[in-house]
C-alpha cells in the first residue's frame, strides 16, 4: 500500500531545502566610472547549485512521500522565483524577510536560517547548493549545521536514505576521489553543483503555485531570533574598504594576420617565454 | 552586537594555520599559508603554529617547521584520521581555546571550509572566505586585512572583524605563493589531549577512495577554453599536451556539462598561476579573470575584438579559435620536426 509519506511508524518525511535569488551572473555589469557591480540591470534567477539540491530532495519525496519545504531569507521580490520551486513540487516556502535581516554575513545568514528552520518543527534534511553564485564560499551548510546541531555531509552527488536506522549515506566528492559518509538524521547535506538535472516546473501546477497562502512570510519577531546574532549587527566581518586589485600590467598586443600567420607569431612567442 | 568566546585582549599574537595532510604529506595549501602566515608574522612580531590533528602524524612536525612554524600544536589519535568534520572541528575548537590565536587561517578545499564554517560557528566569530591576499594592521593592534574579489572588475573588498578573535579566513589553493623550506629548523611541539569517545561519534566513513585529482594550480601551461570554442576541448587537449599544460574551462561550458567542474578557472573555479595561459573563446569576465591574474603571459584568441578578455591579455589574436588552435598545433609540431 502507497504509504503517502507516513512510515509504518507513522513517521512524515521532512525535507528543507534552503533557496537564494542571486542575480545573473552574465547580466551583472561593472560600472566603467566606480567599477562597481551594477545589478540594477540583471535579472534574477534561483542560485543555480539550489536547483541541485531541490531536486535530490524531490527524488527523496518522489521516493518516500512526505513533504519538501523551501526556506530563503531575503527580501520580498524573492517570492515569485521561488515558486518555481512549488511549480517542481515542492510544498510550501517560508521566506525570511525582516530589514534587521538586511548586510549579514555568514554568521548572521546561518543563524537566521536556522531560526527559520526551527520553528518549522521536525525535519528530516536540510539540503542546500553548494555555494552561491554570487558569494561562492560554500561555508552556509557547515555553519547552518552547526546552529543546529545537526550532522553534515557537503559535496554529495549521491544520497540514500535508510528510514529503519534513521541514518542517511551520501557520497562526498573530493578532488580526484570520493567517500561514502554515513550520519544520522537529521543533517545538513550539501549538494554538489550540476550532479543531478533539475525537472522542469510542471506548468498545470503553476496556479497552485503562485496562490497566496503557499508561501508563509516570517519576520525577526516572528522568529523570535536574539537581535545581536541577525543582519549587520550580528556579523563580525565588515567590508572596511575598497581597494584597487594588484593587476599586472598586460602588454595588449594584437596579432594579426591569417590562422596560420598569427600562428607562426604566437609559436614564435611561445618560444621566447617558455 | 554579540561578542565572540575570547575578544582581542585576551587574543595571542599568533597565526595558526590548520595543517591539512593526505597520505603522510602536508597539503601545498597549507605549505602556502605557512609560507604567508611566516611572512605576516616576521614582519610583525609575531608567532606562526600548526595545528595538526590526525594519527601517527609526527613526521609531518618537521615538514611544518621547515616551512616555518614556530610552534606545532599536535592531536595524535586513531579516531582523527580520516579527517571528520565531526572530531576535527571538537579537537580544533578545544585547542583554539587553549592557545587563543588572533588569526586561524584554512586552505579553501572541501575537508578545510567544511571545519572552518563550523568552527566560525563554535566560536561566535567571522569567517572571511576565498581571501587573495592577507595583511596584518599592526596600527590597530594586528586587525586582519582580508582581501576578497567579486566587487567587480579590479576592485577588492577589505573585510575586518575588528572585534572578535580568532580571525578566521580561508585561502584557495595556488593564491599564495611557496617559500623555500628551512631543513633542520625546529620549533616548539605542544601535544593536545584528545577526548574522543568512539561511541559518542555518529560519521560513519564507509568508504573512501583516495587520488590525486587534476592540480590546475600547478600546470606550467594553461589552454583554456570558453564558450566560444563550442565544446572542442579535444583540440586544446592536443594543445596542452604538445606544450606539457593542462586545459581548463570558463564556467558556461562547465555548466553544460562539456568538461569537469574540476577544471573550472576563476573566482568559483581554481586560482592558478602558469608561465602561460592561452585563453581561447572566452570573453574575459571578471569572474574568470580573477583565475588567471597570476598568469606570467596571457594569450587570448577570440573572434570579437571588442572583447573584454583583450585587456587582460598580452598577445591577442582576434580570430576564431577553432581555425588558430589547429593552425598553432601545426606550427609547433612543424618547429619540434625542424629541432
Amino acid at each position: 500500500m502507497e504509504s503517502f509519506g507516513i512510515s509504518r511508524d507513522g513517521h512524515e518525511w521532512h525535507f528543507v531545502v534552503c533557496m537564494k535569488v542571486v542575480p545573473k551572473p552574465e547580466e551583472v555589469r561593472v560600472d566603467p566610472e566606480t567599477r562597481r557591480l551594477d545589478r540594477a540591470g540583471a535579472r534574477s534567477e534561483i542560485n543555480p547549485p539550489d536547483m541541485n539540491a531541490l531536486e535530490m530532495a524531490l527524488q527523496l519525496k518522489d521516493r518516500f512521500g512526505g513533504r519538501v519545504s523551501i526556506v530563503s531569507m531575503g527580501p520580498p521580490f524573492f517570492e515569485p522565483y521561488l515558486r518555481v520551486g512549488l511549480a517542481m513540487g515542492a510544498d510550501h516556502i517560508y521566506l525570511l524577510s525582516d530589514r534587521k535581516f538586511g548586510g549579514a554575513d555568514t554568521l548572521a545568514t546561518t543563524y537566521t536560517l536556522a531560526r527559520g528552520i526551527q520553528k518549522l518543527g521536525p525535519v528530516d534534511l536540510v539540503f542546500c547548493g553548494e555555494e552561491s553564485s554570487d558569494g561562492a564560499t560554500g561555508q552556509v551548510p557547515p555553519g547552518l549545521a552547526e546552529w543546529l546541531d545537526f550532522h553534515q555531509i557537503t559535496l554529495v552527488t549521491q544520497v540514500e536514505l535508510d528510514p529503519l536506522r534513521r541514518v542517511v549515506r551520501g557520497r562526498r566528492e573530493r578532488p580526484g576521489g570520493y567517500e561514502i559518509l554515513e550520519v544520522p538524521l537529521p543533517a545538513v547535506i550539501s549538494v554538489k553543483t550540476g550532479c543531478n538535472e533539475p525537472r522542469f516546473m510542471d506548468y498545470r501546477l503553476k496556479p497552485w503555485a503562485f496562490a497566496p497562502e503557499r508561501v508563509t512570510v516570517w519576520s525577526a519577531a516572528d522568529l523570535q531570533v536574539d537581535e545581536a546574532f541577525v543582519g549587520v549587527a550580528g556579523s563580525p566581518t565588515q567590508v572596511s574598504g575598497l581597494a584597487q586589485a594588484p593587476s599586472r600590467e598586460r602588454k595588449r598586443i594584437r596579432l594579426e594576420g591569417s590562422p596560420e600567420e598569427v600562428a607562426r607569431l604566437l609559436a614564435e612567442r611561445l618560444r621566447e617565454i617558455m | 552586537m554579540a561578542a565572540s568566546l575570547y575578544g582581542p585582549d585576551e587574543a595571542q599574537p599568533a597565526l595558526w594555520v590548520y595543517l591539512e595532510h593526505e597520505e603522510g604529506v602536508l597539503e601545498r595549501v597549507s605549505l602556502e599559508l605557512l609560507s604567508k602566515s611566516r611572512a605576516l608574522a616576521d614582519a610583525a612580531g609575531w608567532r606562526v603554529a600548526g595545528l595538526l590533528l590526525g594519527h601517527a602524524v609526527d613526521p609531518l612536525v618537521e615538514q611544518a617547521f621547515a616551512w616555518g612554524a614556530d610552534e606545532v600544536w599536535v592531536a595524535d589519535h586513531p579516531l582523527l584520521e580520516p579527517f571528520r568534520v565531526e572530531t576535527h572541528t571538537a579537537v580544533a575548537f578545544q585547542a583554539i581555546l587553549q592557545g587563543r590565536p588572533s588569526v586561524f587561517l584554512c586552505g579553501a578545499t572541501p575537508n578545510g571550509r567544511d571545519l572552518a564554517g563550523r568552527l566560525a560557528v563554535r566560536l561566535r566569530t567571522g569567517l572571511t572566505a576565498d581571501c587573495t591576499d592577507l595583511r596584518l594592521d599592526l596600527e590597530q593592534g594586528g586587525v586582519l586585512i582580508g582581501e576578497v574579489t567579486g566587487f567587480g572588475g579590479g576592485i577588492v573588498a577589505l573585510i575586518t572583524m575588528p572585534r572578535h578573535r580568532p580571525q578566521m579566513a580561508t585561502v584557495r589553493p595556488g593564491v599564495f605563493p611557496l617559500s623555500s623550506p628551512q631543513p633542520g629548523r625546529t620549533g616548539v611541539v605542544i601535544p593536545l589531549e584528545v577526548n574522543l569517545r568512539p561511541e559518542e561519534l555518529r560519521t560513519r566513513v564507509v568508504e573512501r577512495v583516495v587520488g590525486r585529482g587534476v592540480d590546475l594550480t600547478q600546470a606550467p601551461v594553461l589552454v583554456v577554453g570558453g564558450r566560444g570554442i563550442h565544446g572542442r576541448f579535444d583540440l586544446l587537449q592536443e594543445l596542452a599536451a604538445l606544450l606539457g599544460g593542462e586545459v581548463g574551462a570558463t564556467r558556461p561550458p562547465v555548466d553544460e556539462g562539456l568538461i569537469g567542474r574540476e577544471r573550472q578557472v576563476g573566482q568559483t573555479g581554481v586560482v592558478c598561476r602558469p608561465k602561460v595561459a592561452i585563453v581561447c573563446g572566452a570573453s574575459g569576465a571578471f569572474q574568470f579573470v580573477v583565475g588567471i591574474q597570476n598568469a606570467g603571459t596571457v594569450i587570448a584568441v577570440n573572434t570579437d575584438p571588442e572583447a573584454p578578455i583583450f585587456e587582460f591579455a598580452d598577445y591577442g589574436v582576434v580570430g576564431d579559435a577553432l581555425q588558430v588552435i589547429p593552425a598553432l598545433i601545426e606550427a609547433l609540431r612543424a618547429e619540434r620536426v625542424a629541432v
